[in-house]
């Protein structure tokens, strides 16, 4: 069973959660920018949460399918066609074979999921199906995807016919793209490297997303943030959130594809909880930083995991997912008012 | 509440201290020194073989680098304050413990397309190109770290009279198994990629390989040798590798 790449967007990638425990040896840990949402449109799938999806930056691309297989977008609010008809992002949906899905491009947020029942299924390189862009390491052959790629799905544990949507109120925790909320960190390792003012222009001014962005780092724009002691330290390991400062001056914060090491002062981390929400900013975005202390960032982290997995538990079932059902005899059939493709969204948008 | 921001901390005694510094909410560095040190290097790795050693639940992976180890850690599992009052007990431990050294021998074919730098670096010290081989294959040099690429190894160890700056412009690919100098330090490229460094040689090893059962060749802490090999026994060597072939191994651990 095959998933066939009719168009690709200009960096779509094989991610799972990301390659863990190798950082010693030097490798990144990959996997997403945005990781509730992949973790959603997994969920939406009925897969595992180790499944690996398709990641794209700003446009999907489009896809067909050798047999009838689930999917679900996460991520962005961007146009989503099966053929000519339109269907929602945060749902899972059928795709048969014949029909062509469509992702256009992402109205707001940049980072979108596409999720299929069984998870693409490449081959595990050190554990983890991520690509590591850079190093050509996992996912597809290493590398982004392209018109013509066949992606093997795995088997598909889930029942065939039931497809599932976010409720209501549990949209709230994932990154919502409008919001201006500040990006909350916690300082250092080499906060010290910074005199108080510099560390006190850090949250007193804005900053912006600069067009120097891809997985690996995000450039800022804004005040400058000269140090102390200079702009060289004897390399230690960074994470994804690291703030690091080089010699200009400006900020960059290291993303899901971030090298393991660095020789730049660390002046602070992005929390957890709010890396995928910079890395959903549009590129321009002005922002503040915000401190916050370990303890407080650290609450933050265990509350957003609870509250990620009681929205994953709580997934409902679309009722259109269940054709042979009961959910049909509660409409009036007879009157024949209901074509199947009115029951597809019901007292939803049209095309 | 206002978080307060740390204020200077103490310069590094000659014996590593730790000094914890937190990194975000799942991930703390714990500093031992800010210099590149032999010793302080050896203490990192004595702490994260005395932090696996215990166990400690909630810890999802150690990054030692060559004065700092950092511990990334599941808040759900284990509060960044446990985490370092456990490792903080186990600094004794860590001292008192002593550090395996695997020994290696890396065969090297000096000079040639990917040692384009060593006819330079033996007119600018003053040397013939075989004096630069023969003091290069003299030493014996310590992984610091692996570390910002898969299996990149950054050596310590390298004469002082090789040390050479790196380029003010970095070349766009230099070939995986570059044997290289950058400042004070040394390295064996894993993959192929830009870098500023220079280099005087390539080794046919692949001190990356993903497809095998053993990955990578080297880690932090082991001690490195440089064997000067013809450009044949190089590409006879390359071609027992290419077949998936394990043609060295290291030598007993002091």
């Amino acid at each position: 069973m095959t998933i066939e790449v009719l168009a690709a967007g200009p960096m779509l990638t094989v991610q799972d959660a990301g390659r863990f425990g190798f950082r010693r040896f030097g490798v990144s840990t990959a996997g997403p920018m945005d990781a509730p949402a992949l973790a959603l449109a997994n969920a939406l799938c009925g897969n595992a949460a180790e499944a690996a999806a398709l990641e794209f930056a700003g446009v999907g691309g489009q896809f067909s399918a050798a047999r009838p297989v689930r999917f679900a977008v996460t991520g962005v609010s961007c146009d989503i066609f099966i053929d000519e008809r339109r269907v929602l992002p945060d749902e899972s949906h059928r795709l048969l074979p014949g029909e062509k899905l469509r992702i256009g491009a992402a109205t707001s947020g940049m980072w979108g999921y596409l999720a299929f029942c069984g998870g693409i299924d490449v081959e595990p390189v050190l554990g983890a199906r991520a690509t590591h862009v850079r190093t050509g390491l996992g996912g597809f052959q290493g590398r982004p995807l392209r018109t013509g790629d066949k992606l093997p799905l795995g088997r598909d544990a889930a029942p065939a016919d039931i497809c599932l949507r976010l409720s209501e109120n549990s949209a709230g925790i994932f990154s919502r793209h409008e919001e201006t909320a500040p990006i909350r960190i916690v300082a250092g390792p080499q906060d010290d490297h910074f005199a108080p003012e510099i560390l006190a222009r850090l949250t007193e001014t804005g900053f912006y997303v600069t067009p120097q962005r891809d997985r690996m780092a995000s450039l800022l724009g804004g005040a400058a943030l000269p140090a102390l002691l200079g702009h060289d330290i004897v390399s230690d390991a960074t994470v994804p959130g690291s703030v690091q400062v080089p010699g200009s001056g400006q900020p960059m914060v290291l993303m899901a594809e971030s090298q393991t090491t660095g020789g730049y002062p660390k002046i602070a981390t992005v929390i957890s909880a709010d890396l995928p929400r910079l890395a959903q900013l549009p590129t321009g975005a002005c922002f503040r930083f915000a401190l916050i202390s370990r303890d407080e960032a650290e609450d933050i982290a265990i509350a957003q995991a609870a509250a990620l997995s009681q929205a994953l538990s709580g997934l409902q079932t679309k009722p259109e997912g269940v054709l042979q059902s009961e959910y049909l005899l509660s409409f009036n059939l007879i009157s024949g008012v209901f074509a199947p493709e009115d029951i597809d969204e019901p007292d939803r948008r049209g095309k | 509440m206002a978080p307060v921001l740390a204020s200077p901390r103490p310069p590094a005694a000659d014996l590593p201290s730790l000094h914890f510094l937190p990194c975000g909410d799942c991930a703390v560095s714990i500093q031992l020194g800010d210099t590149v040190d032999a010793e302080v290097n050896a203490s990192v790795y004595a702490l994260a073989d005395a932090v696996e050693a215990a166990q400690i639940d909630g810890i999802v992976e150690l990054v030692p680098s060559y004065r700092a180890l950092l511990i990334r850690y599941d808040p759900a599992r284990i509060r960044g304050a446990d985490l370092e009052t456990r490792i903080a007990g186990l600094r004794l431990a860590a001292r008192a413990g002593a550090t395996r050294a695997r020994r290696w021998t890396i065969p090297v074919v000096y000079g040639g397309e990917a040692g384009q730098d060593l006819d330079a670096i033996a007119q600018d010290k003053g040397m013939t190109a075989a004096e630069v081989v023969a003091l290069h294959a003299s030493a014996e040099y310590r992984v610091f770290m692996i570390g910002f690429t898969p299996g990149f190894a950054y050596l310590g160890g390298l004469p002082e009279r090789l040390h050479t700056p790196r380029l003010q412009k970095p070349r766009q690919l230099v070939p995986a198994g570059s044997i290289g100098i950058g400042g004070q330090q040394a390295s064996i490229n894993s993959v192929a990629g830009p870098s500023g460094w220079r280099f005087i040689g390539q080794t046919p090893l692949l001190t990356f390989d993903p497809g095998r059962a053993a990955p990578f060749l080297l880690s932090g802490g082991d001690r490195v040798r440089f064997r000067p090999v013809s450009a044949e026994e190089g590409a006879e060597i390359a071609a027992r590798v290419a077949t998936g072939e394990i043609v060295t191994g290291p030598e007993d651990p002091a």
